[in-house]
């Protein structure tokens, strides 16, 4: 299997091309444009074939080039950040309202104002209610494999959804790491070309699609997203299975697990941020603390059953949130809470407001963060329910 | 139905229909004219987009359509974007596009869709020089939402956010001349046509086919609903509009004009022809009126001219 040192943006440019896509739409924004960079590069040097190029003047229009190129039976992709992502927010319904499966890297940037390029998951975690799925990358292997994953699932005839891969601004997507790739037969071999579930070419039989819903109609659309949504927990345990039999790396849990077997506390986030985690986690245990990571890889759809399964067996989970919803709080931790209402699970948990904006969240802070969870526990009082973590006041 | 050969001997369209009857436009909808010519000149072997406008409500919800051809319903804004994603995925699967037998991308949209907010959209699909023609159908107001104004509305005319009051308040600026702004880009072809001349708009839908690059064409269509007139007026009123040089026929082509009017030798009408008509002038004084008439003057003046230098 070759190995590559990429940035985890070439590695997402490396997996759009190793799937063959047939069009890409995209606009330049920091930090997502060596992505498309790197598409244009291969075109240049012609190392793709049938692959259009849109250099479009927008994300919005980005957005709706691919919807229209997905309408009409090519494998699109396509990737953005941040304001982009916002600009492009009323097209994402339109591809998941007309059932195309475009896939999108989105690098995860903090929104203005201020500005900021760095790290943060809010641009994406805004999106949530578009009908996208979403995959969360830990690190450059995870964007690589997490886009040829998408584009099963996605396209799968079950789902025919779009889906979002998610990369950390810099902190994956221009930082250099050893990523595997599956030579392009073993690649063409996993991932088909795209059977559509219609397309716009359909002369003989032509339809419309996206017409105007009334109120007779509207409601079961939107009923049969959910359907696909709820269909693409299967789909993509069953794709995460294959690709770790085929290729070594196994992504059949939705929520991965790391040293939780005993675990009296649980660190649950998202992201690169959960790489810092896993080495807080051996620090702690060294130190004698029984606690484990549960890294949320697909926050659409969400985990329900992993979640609850881990939250009986621990006493508290504390979850990182590197986003914030005014006026309530995080936004994984919104969800999780959520989810364990009605079950008897019932953990104690704790929300920390972390690394928002690039902010580095370090292994000492995890330490931090463990010791005020154990007090929590052994107190069996929550000192306050959110925390804004390394505040400056 | 099938029309009796000596009946069709005579006709200078095309006798098969692929916009079918039961679809929902107002009555004397120019607009709704202007989709049946469009699929008249292009056959079934079309796919049309179109974005919010009356059109998405005239083709039918669904699950019906009116249209005998593919058909994206899509956002607002979008039109120029998305028939660029559709030629591109053409491309990129093989498929034939333009020309005798091949397939035509149609952009369908409304002048709000285009003047306003869809301009930056249609700017990037000309800019980019994709393979497809854009129709831009002018009722001169948003009328799907009810009759506000567009930057296409042209100076005077009621529209319910620009109405006539006790304060005599009218919509002050003059028509915003998008296909200026188009020909600015170079396109491949640019024309204007109208409901009233069908033969010169199916022409020019057939050199918007037989040309490689984009095309962009601008479709004069009244709105009787919407221009408070009567609704067996369309036609006439369209015709007004031309012979008043209120909206001149031309087209523009390898950077060069060239006017298409049906009596080219004849001075323009008086503009009051086509004023009297309508109610949405109704609040416009004599002085208001030669406001008007004199910019279509000056523009009639200035295409003539673009005629004679680049002709």
């Amino acid at each position: 299997m070759p190995k590559k040192v990429v940035s985890g943006n070439y590695a997402a440019a490396y997996a759009a091309k190793h799937a063959r896509v047939e069009v890409v739409a995209a606009y330049p924004i920091t930090p997502q444009t060596s992505i498309i960079e790197k598409i244009a590069e291969f075109i240049a040097n012609g190392e793709v074939e049938n692959l259009q190029y849109v250099s479009v003047e927008s994300e919005h229009s980005a957005m709706a080039a691919c919807i229209g190129a997905s309408a009409t039976g090519a494998r699109t992709f396509t990737a953005t950040s941040a304001q982009g992502l916002a600009l492009m927010h009323e097209m994402l319904h339109w591809a998941a309202g007309a059932r195309l499966p475009v896939v999108m890297v989105d690098v995860n940037r903090a929104m203005a104002p201020p500005w900021s390029v760095w790290d943060d998951q809010t641009d994406s975690l805004a999106q949530r209610d578009t009908g996208w799925l979403q995959f969360y990358a830990e690190n450059n292997q995870e964007v690589y494999d997490g886009v040829l994953m998408a584009f099963k699932i996605g396209e799968h005839e079950k789902v025919n959804l779009p889906v979002m891969v998610i990369e950390s601004a810099f902190i994956l997507s221009h930082t250099y790491d050893v990523v595997d790739m599956p030579s392009q037969e073993e690649i063409d071999d996993f991932l088909p070309p795209r059977k559509p579930l219609y397309t716009l070419t359909d002369f003989e039989n032509p339809f419309s699609v996206g017409a105007l819903g009334t109120p007779a109609d509207y409601y079961e659309f939107r009923y049969r997203i959910e359907k696909a949504m709820e269909n693409a927990r299967k789909i993509i345990k069953e794709v995460g299975k294959e690709f770790g039999e085929r290729f070594g790396r196994d992504y059949s849990r939705m929520i991965e697990l790391y040293r939780t077997e005993d675990a009296e506390i649980v660190f649950m986030g998202m992201g690169s941020l959960m790489g810092t985690v896993k080495e807080a986690i051996d620090v702690l245990r060294n130190e004698g603390y029984k606690v484990g990571a549960a890294k949320v890889r697909w926050f659409r759809p969400f985990p329900k059953e992993e979640l609850y399964e881990l939250a009986k067996n621990v006493e508290g989970i504390a979850v990182l949130d590197r986003n914030f919803s005014f006026g309530q709080e995080g936004i994984l931790f919104n969800e999780a809470k959520g989810v364990l209402y009605n079950t008897d699970a019932n953990p104690v948990m704790k929300n920390y407001i972390v690394g928002l904006g690039g902010r580095d969240l370090t292994v000492n802070d995890v330490r931090v963060i463990a010791k005020n969870m154990k007090e929590i526990i052994e107190k069996k009082e929550l000192d306050r329910e959110i925390e804004w973590y390394h505040l400056k006041r | 139905m099938e029309l009796p050969a000596e009946v069709k001997k005579k006709l200078t369209l095309p006798a098969e229909e692929h916009f079918y009857a039961g679809h929902t436009a107002c009555q004397g909808c120019g607009a709704s004219l202007g989709l049946r010519y469009v699929l008249k000149a292009y056959g079934n072997k079309t796919i049309f987009t179109i974005p919010a406008c009356c059109s998405t409500i005239i083709a039918g919800p669904w699950p019906y359509s009116a249209l005998n051809a593919p058909l994206f319903h899509t956002a607002f804004e979008t039109t120029g974007a998305v028939i660029s994603g559709i030629e591109a995925a053409l491309k990129a699967k093989g498929y034939k596009v333009k020309g005798e037998d091949g397939i035509m991308v149609v952009g369908w949209a409304g002048d709000g869709g285009t003047a306003d907010i869809g301009l930056q959209a249609l700017s990037g699909f000309l800019e980019r020089g994709h393979d497809g023609l854009y129709i831009m159908y002018d009722n001169e107001a948003y009328m799907n939402t009810g009759i506000q104004r567009s930057s296409s509305t042209p100076y005077g005319a009621w529209t319910t956010n620009t109405p006539g009051g006790k304060k005599h308040f009218v919509e002050r600026r003059p028509k915003k001349k998008v296909i200026d702004i188009v020909i600015a880009h170079k396109p491949a072809y640019a024309a204007t046509a109208s409901v009233a001349y069908p033969e010169d708009f199916m022409r020019k839908l057939k050199k918007a086919k037989n040309i490689k690059g984009p095309s962009f064409i601008q479709l004069f269509a009244p709105c009787p609903t919407g221009w408070r007139a009567p609704t067996d007026k369309t036609i006439e009123l369209a015709r007004l509009a031309v012979q008043t040089a209120y909206f001149p026929l031309f087209e523009y082509e390898n950077g060069k004009y060239k006017i298409n009017m049906p009596s080219p030798n004849k001075e323009p009408k008086p503009l009051e022809d086509f004023i009297k008509l309508q109610g949405r002038f109704k609040y416009m004084t004599k002085e208001d009126i030669q406001v008007l008439q004199e910019w279509v003057l000056k523009e009639w003046e200035e295409l003539k001219k673009k005629a004679e230098v680049f002709g």
